[in-house]
């Protein structure tokens, strides 16, 4: 009993702390990539390639004086990055990370690489824990008494709320297709091959799915192109103007964090988690850490997608974004489901 | 008669038959080619509306209004109008006197919306009041500032406490307003400091939702009294202050100043300083057009589009630096020609600018051009149909993009522009979309134009040898006695310009950059008019807003490229 609480505390240890490891290498990978993308030099100085950038900047946030602006609803105003942030660190609970399989511990099971192994709504709770998330931006908008910070709050509301319908709503197929909720489930549905070379990865007939969840996940997460809650030309910085110092840095943590488990979720849902064509990962612990190196270069690979198309595209327009999002976004996410409920019907998948 | 301004003193005459006769004191043609009519006030509106309106004179631009004082005249201030015809290229200049005690004049709002902040400027700056005017109010000097700057009696040393109490707040500002479904509406300050108002320009809106019901701009937050300074400096003096106005483009508002003193000095500027001054300055419109265009795109969203255009700005300030050693500011025009003349280099370096500026433009084209997310914030958005621009005063890549094809530099080509082969983009819708991509155009063209010139850049001399206005050559100064003597009168007495008028006018990138220059004969200007072509564009902003999104209003700033020294001076 003692044991599983102890492994289920490292477990909860080892992603919280890979978690906020996590933040300062994004940072670092934005700012360099951005850099490589527009024909500049990015952070240089601190550190080799700059790499200790993220720490003197962390350094610097924590010890900015901690400022409350006059006419802010204090209570609300210092809730909402904590909700930001709790929210962000506490959806990563239900996501598995590697092939943990039959591993022991202090002669306890793993359970797989997942914090809450036995929580069987998986996904669900993602969901109903981001819908939580956006508490913290209206939150914070409202409490601000700034109009900017209002209007992005608002903005954001109504963002976060239609996306989320496209978002679940794509995912079912995947559902469908592997008839659990839980993660580790969807991910060994995805093993193995279609005529020997094709991987069975969700993404391949559910590539309507696959795209309309990203596209999500990028407004989810408040990223451009969909960044309008913060849109810097428009609204200053949106809900968090009137943060600061570490205020500031848990919404920025949160965000970075939000992009790690949308990247997780999509290579979770719709690229097969840590599995590759072609490749029996084999059990026991040197299966796992290939399992886990794997999975971390296709998050990474989507981080920096994230990165990526970030630096290319410009902002919508918030109607533009609403009409995409009820317009677009929710009957591709249907039709996916149609269509994977149409192909189980007639035995294709 | 000078070469460079041969062109311009040439211009388009009018038909003289045409021209109003009652309350006309005088006619007479200016040195700068404008027909100068002196007009009774009781007669003033219906002289504009015949100039305007009489087919054959077809004024459809008021290029600008403002005041001059004559103290010592009994009617002591002069009201100048700048008029021109685009289909006919003629100009005029109409000047109304009157007394101190009785300085009102009828508004000209009602024949161009242009008059409604160059009106308001003049009442500013001179107290002269314009009957009729809609909103007549202060606008380059704050709202509890006291007198009129630009008079000649103002104690420039005089302070004014000016506190946040009395800003500018528009009537519809104060008191809440519900909207169609009885919910609040809100008053929204977008700027003087905000991340999109790059500079310091302040919008006051009423939002209902995010949608702009009203709004009213407030500008002067960067004025620098460049007009009353130039009054107390020599000639020579005022050109590194007109490097502040336009200042991503400095180089082109000082060849502005430059021509339109050489043509009240007539003083010829010699070949070579004449293609150099063009190179230049079609260098800084790709300059300008790039920052502009980056800043628009930045506002949009696209940072990326933006380092781009900054690394050919980059490059373009590594040339000027190397001719004139400054960068953002290079003051290297000279009344008759330049300061020095190009380093070594030049010709290579030109080149090898030519070579890489064409791969920024077309990456940020490949980027952004067809970007559907793009042309959906762009298209459409901040239309303005070609008349409507041209009753605001537009000119510039912003009246071409509504479909009028009006560049000063074909219109009325100066510095020898007649000689290069270049087109003059123009696009239709009037939207932000099509002055995006006019800009985009116009840095090809520029590039096509510095082409031809680099490829004639004549030897020779890059300052006229007149010694009324340029000083000669140090070796020679040093071995003959009437080269000391020039060296010495020029520098105790200054460039002395004959007394006259004269209103010059370039392409500037934002469009007709016009200086209005009195001189009395003494050392200094007596009275200099800057014509900013962004305070035209700006004065139609707060209009085109109405009825749109916030994310509207930044795509629209970005595109009319609102640079506020030039705005506020």
């Amino acid at each position: 009993m003692w044991a599983d609480a102890i492994v289920t505390l490292i477990k909860l240890a080892v992603v919280i702390g890979v978690l906020l490891t996590t933040v300062p290498i994004m940072v670092w990978v934005e700012r360099r990539g951005s850099a490589l993308i527009q024909d500049r030099l990015g952070p240089n100085r601190v550190g080799p390639w700059g790499l200790l950038q993220p720490v003197v900047d962390a350094v610097k946030l924590i010890t900015k004086e901690n400022l409350i602006p006059d006419g802010v609803d204090h209570f609300l105003y210092i809730l909402a990055p904590f909700i930001a942030l709790a929210v962000a660190l506490s959806t990563f609970i239900v996501v598995p990370f590697g092939q943990g399989d039959g591993l022991t511990l202090f002669g306890s099971k793993i359970h797989g690489f997942i914090v809450a192994p036995d929580l069987n709504i998986g996904i669900l709770y993602i969901f109903a824990l981001a819908a939580f998330g956006v508490y913290s931006i209206v939150i914070a908008g409202w409490s601000s008494n700034n109009k900017y910070s209002l209007l992005g709050g608002i903005r954001s509301s109504s963002q976060m709320i239609s996306y989320e319908l496209a978002m679940t709503i794509s995912v079912v197929g995947v559902l469908m297709a592997s008839s659990s909720f839980r993660l580790d489930q969807v991910v060994m549905a995805q093993t193995g091959t279609w005529l020997g070379f094709i991987p069975k990865w969700n993404v391949f007939p559910q590539i309507i799915g696959a795209i309309t969840f990203m596209v999500a996940a990028f407004a989810e997460t408040n990223r451009l192109p969909f960044d309008l809650p913060e849109a810097e030309a428009e609204l200053v910085a949106g809900y968090h103007t009137e943060y600061s110092s570490m205020k500031f840095a848990s919404f920025f943590m949160a965000e970075y964090i939000n992009l790690v488990t949308s990247s997780a979720l999509i290579v979770l849902l719709f690229f097969g988690g840590w599995t590759l064509p072609g490749l029996t990962i084999p059990h026991g612990w040197a299966g796992a850490i290939l399992s886990l190196v794997i999975f971390a270069a296709k998050v990474a690979f989507f981080l920096w997608f994230f990165v990526w198309i970030r630096w290319t595209l410009p902002r919508f327009r918030f109607d533009q974004l609403m009409a995409l999002g009820w317009k677009v976004m929710i009957p591709l996410a249907v039709v996916n489901f149609l269509w994977v409920g149409v192909a189980m019907a007639l035995g294709i998948l | 008669m000078t070469a460079s301004r041969t062109e311009t003193t040439m211009l388009p005459q009018p038909q003289v038959d045409l021209l109003p006769k009652e309350g006309v004191v005088a006619v007479e043609h200016g040195v700068d080619g404008h027909t100068v009519l002196t007009v009774e006030r009781e007669h003033l509106l219906d002289v504009l509306k015949s100039l305007k309106e009489t087919p054959g004179l077809d004024c459809n631009l008021l290029a600008d209004i403002c005041g001059v004082d004559y103290p010592e005249r009994d009617a002591r201030f002069d009201v100048v109008y700048h008029l021109g015809s685009l289909e006919h290229g003629h100009r005029f200049r109409v000047k109304v006197p009157v007394t101190e005690d009785d300085a009102t004049v009828p508004s000209a709002y009602g024949l161009w919306k242009a008059a409604d902040w160059f009106e308001r400027e003049a009442y500013d700056m001179f107290g002269i009041r314009f009957d009729g005017h809609p909103n007549l109010k202060r606008i380059l000097t704050h709202e509890a500032f006291h007198g009129h700057a630009l008079r000649k009696d103002y104690d420039p040393s005089q302070r004014w406490l000016l506190t946040e109490e009395n800003l500018m707040t528009p009537k519809w500002s104060t008191g809440e307003q519900k909207n169609d479904d009885h919910l609040d509406t809100q008053v929204l300050n977008l700027g003087p400091s905000h991340p999109a108002t790059h500079g310091t320009l302040r919008t006051v809106a009423r939002l209902d939702g995010e949608y702009i019901t009203e709004a009213e701009c407030e500008i002067g937050y960067l004025h620098r009294c460049f007009e009353k300074m130039s009054e107390t400096h020599g000639w020579e003096q005022v050109i590194p202050y007109t490097d502040r106005l336009n200042y991503c483009s400095s180089m082109i508002n000082g060849v502005g100043y430059a021509l339109t003193v050489e043509n009240l000095l007539g003083v010829e500027v010699p070949p070579r300083a004449q293609v150099v001054r063009v190179i230049l300055s079609e260098f800084s419109r790709i300059m300008d057009h790039a920052v502009c265009l980056g800043a628009n795109l930045v506002d949009l969203g696209a940072l990326t589009n933006f380092w781009y255009f900054f690394q050919i700005r980059e490059e373009i300030y590594g040339l000027l630096e190397s001719c004139a050693g400054g960068r953002l500011t290079v003051s290297y025009a000279r009344i008759g020609g330049l300061a020095h003349d190009v380093p070594l280099d030049f010709e290579e370096h030109v080149r090898s600018l030519l070579a890489r500026i064409p791969k920024f433009i077309d990456d940020v084209d490949k980027l952004v051009t067809t970007n559907k997310i793009f042309r959906d914030r762009t298209e459409d958005v901040g239309t303005i149909s070609g008349e409507e621009a041209l009753a605001w005063g537009w000119t510039g890549p912003c009246l071409r993009a509504s479909g009028i094809p009006y560049d000063v530099r074909k219109a009325y080509p100066y510095s020898g522009y007649e000689q290069y082969d270049f087109d003059v983009p123009v696009a239709s819708t009037g939207d932000t979309y099509a002055r995006y991509l006019v800009r985009m155009e116009e840095m090809r063209q520029s590039l096509r134009i510095i082409e031809q010139a680099i490829d004639n850049l004549p030897p020779g001399p890059v300052i006229t040898d007149d010694h009324h206005v340029a000083l000669p050559p140090k070796e020679k100064v040093y071995t003959e006695m009437e080269s000391l003597i020039w060296h010495f009168k020029l520098i105790f007495d200054g460039i002395k310009v004959p007394a006259g008028e004269a209103y010059g006018f370039t392409e500037g990138a934002n469009g007709e950059l016009g200086y209005y220059i009195v001189s009395d004969g003494t050392g200094h200007p007596y009275r200099i008019k800057v014509r900013p072509p962004c305070f035209a564009i700006y004065q139609a902003f707060p209009h085109m807003l109405e009825g749109s999104l916030v994310p509207d209003a930044i795509a629209i700033l970005g595109s009319l490229n609102i640079i506020a020294g030039e705005l506020d001076r």
